[in-house]
């Protein structure tokens, strides 16, 4: 008798089966988690009841992960766009910190020059715009001079960061903010209204979820999601069939970008209301968004809730690192261990694997 | 004056040795066809893990294996997800990045601030030491610059010239080809993975343990996508990994050279990234992308047919 692991191509798949993976794959990444806790000395189940019970075991906690969502869903909603036609915008993280810089301009400068009401929509269109400036010439490094667009929208993210260090550092330098690398305060109408007792900035958010649902309708009811999801699926059949590659990158490229910019808006405006040093102003925001992208499996509208999840495990990575003593980067591990085991799922949605038992 | 140009040239071999050695590894990687986006975590918990050893045994050749082995097993994960589960070797890589910057972050905290008590002897070559100008720049240095002008001569005459280099090569270029022609693809692609990530752990190893002889968080500074780059600029040939290496080697001590100039820090922080995306289009400018030498099936899961 003898036990044989056998391994066979799935040719379909019971509806119910992706969300068992799902389930499945986070589990086993808690699991992992878990392990890491234990060989820190660390009891693992209140660990990671520790991580939830902060995000969205109370009032506060739930705040806070809403707070954190906004940027999120904004980023991974237009990231699923972009990584549905293969297109691998690292570089969201940037695009952000662009948003902030080109809307902090409009909200410390032309304050005198606009009337008080629209500062805060031409502050959302400039951080849209600035956005999609630093995400579009990745698209032509790729289209016109064969440019990886990882390395070149990741090389950029660099770049913010120094442009945006030497901004609050040099000529941006507030004059009132007693020698700190931060510009002056943004004036009170360039700041956004928050929900009363947290920090949910409520333009951003109701943006957010409108975006997704636009992109979600986007994506699937029209020529253009249709041109994309070709092009993603079957670059060769989208040349033959006329689909321009270059027009749909550049599109959905100003969309990512520009989302990005404008949760770059929301973390100036909502929450800090001056620019200061880039790791303060987001996050990693972006480099977290690529897993909720993945994890709402490229469908915007799930980038809501994978958004809100990945917002939890922030807050509640903070709430254990604060108790514990664990440095920032724990937050990362998790990221990265969860994002394994989702890409790793991925593998049983395609694959059956049976234990056969041979007489 | 001369010693400025010694120095500054001396420094600039230093500042790209671990580029060097990531490049070749990342070179092999993706050869044999698979995509490894994660240098930059592994050369991070390579870094603390050759620095956490060496400061608490003193020993600097334990750390140089444990910064390989760490780079080895993250790199396992990447090859196990990318050759047996045919997963997507671009967000596979992204996970790596961010479990190696993760977990050297979490391993370092209790290390930031230490000096190395013991730090990488500099080596003389004798009689060749001697030589103006050429000696002191090129034979007086840490053996991990010995070293990654070995392993380049090394990977570039076995890339190219012995059946393994050739073995590998093929995986790259036709995995199904070469299976027939009776080549495990797959051991293949695991053993060249493991291989990069080994050299990528070393580069690690000489940041913390010769370059700055410290470890601070996020001390990789982006080199690890540097290397990515560089192995595009270098069209996946371990001779122009030399140049690409020492050119950004160069570029990174600019840096410093150019500081009492009067041009703000932060503007000059951002040359290397810059340069890095000027040097691409230069490297890339008029080469279609069908005909320039990337492995045919690099980043692509091959799934064999019987």
């Amino acid at each position: 008798m003898g036990i044989r692991i056998k391994v066979e191509p799935r040719i379909s798949h019971p509806p119910i089966l992706p969300l068992t993976i799902l389930v499945i794959s986070l589990s086993m990444g808690f699991l992992g988690i878990g392990v890491l806790f234990a060989f820190y000395g660390i009891n693992p189940f209140a660990a990671i009841w520790k991580i939830f019970s902060g995000s969205f075991g109370s009032l506060y906690g739930l705040s806070e992960t809403m707070t954190k969502a906004i940027p999120l869903i904004l980023i991974g909603a237009g990231l699923t766009l972009v990584f549905r036609a293969k297109f691998w915008n690292i570089g969201a993280e940037g695009q952000l910190l662009l948003g902030a810089i080109f809307s902090g301009y409009v909200g410390l400068n032309l304050g005198s020059l606009i009337p008080s009401f629209f500062t805060v929509p031409v502050m959302f269109m400039a951080g849209f715009i600035g956005g999609a400036l630093w995400a579009l010439p990745t698209v032509i490094l790729r289209t016109k001079f064969n440019v990886n667009e990882v390395i070149s929208t990741l090389m950029l993210n660099y770049i913010a960061a120094e442009i945006l260090n030497f901004l609050i550092t040099g000529p941006w330098k507030g004059k009132t903010q007693m020698g700190f690398p931060y510009t002056d305060d943004l004036p009170h109408h360039a700041t956004l209204t928050l929900i009363p007792g947290t920090r949910i900035h409520i333009v951003t958010l109701v943006v957010a979820l409108l975006s997704a649902l636009i992109l979600y309708v986007l994506v699937y009811y029209t020529k253009f999601g249709y041109e994309l999801r070709v092009t993603g699926d079957n670059p060769h059949a989208a040349r033959y069939a006329g689909i321009n590659f270059m027009k749909i990158t550049m599109t959905m490229m100003t969309i990512s970008g520009g989302l990005a910019g404008v949760a770059g808006v929301g973390e100036l405006a909502g929450i800090h209301h001056h620019l200061s040093y880039p790791s303060s102003i987001s996050s990693g925001y972006g480099y977290t968004a690529i897993i909720v992208a993945w994890l709402a499996k490229l469908n915007p509208l799930m980038a809501i809730f994978s958004g809100i999840f990945f917002a939890g495990i922030l807050v509640g990575g903070d709430a254990i690192q604060i108790s514990l003593g664990l440095p920032s980067a724990t937050v990362q591990i998790f990221n990265g261990i969860l994002l394994f085991s989702l890409i790793m799922g991925d593998y049983f949605l395609t694959h059956r694997v049976r234990v056969v038992v041979q007489a | 004056m001369n010693e400025l140009i010694i120095s500054v040239a001396h420094r600039t071999l230093v500042a790209g040795t671990p580029l060097l050695l990531a490049t070749l590894g990342e070179i092999l990687t993706e050869r044999s066809g698979i995509l490894n986006l994660g240098i930059e975590g592994m050369m991070a918990a390579g870094a603390i893990g050759a620095f956490a050893t060496t400061f608490v045994t003193g020993n600097i050749v334990l750390g140089i294996a444990v910064a390989m082995g760490i780079g080895i097993s993250l790199s396992f994960i990447h090859a196990f997800v990318s050759v047996t589960l045919k997963g997507n070797q671009v967000v596979s890589g992204l996970a790596l990045v961010m479990l190696g910057l993760g977990l050297s972050g979490l391993w370092g905290k209790s290390y930031v601030g230490n000096p190395l008590p013991v730090g990488t002897p500099e080596l003389a070559i004798p009689f060749l030491v001697q030589i103006p100008y050429v000696g002191p720049i090129l034979f007086r240095q840490d053996p991990f610059f010995f070293l990654a002008i070995i392993l380049g001569v090394i990977f570039w005459f076995a890339l190219k010239y012995t059946r393994w280099g050739i073995m590998v090569r093929s995986v790259g270029e036709n995995p199904g080809a070469s299976e027939a022609q009776g080549i495990n693809a797959s051991l293949v692609q695991y053993v060249s993975t493991m291989i990069g990530g080994a050299l990528a752990g070393l580069a690690g190893a000489h940041l913390s343990l010769s370059y700055s002889r410290a470890w601070a968080e996020g001390m990789t500074g982006g080199r690890g996508w540097i290397v990515i780059a560089l192995t595009i600029f270098a069209l996946w040939d371990p001779l122009r990994a030399y140049l690409g290496a020492f050119l950004f080697g160069g570029i990174f001590v600019l840096q410093y050279v150019l500081q009492p100039l009067g041009i703000p820090p932060n503007i000059l922080g951002l040359f290397p990234y810059l340069i890095t995306l000027v040097v691409l289009v230069v490297a890339m400018a008029g080469k279609d992308s069908r005909k320039h030498s990337a492995p045919a099936m690099l980043g692509e899961s091959y799934t064999p047919t019987s």
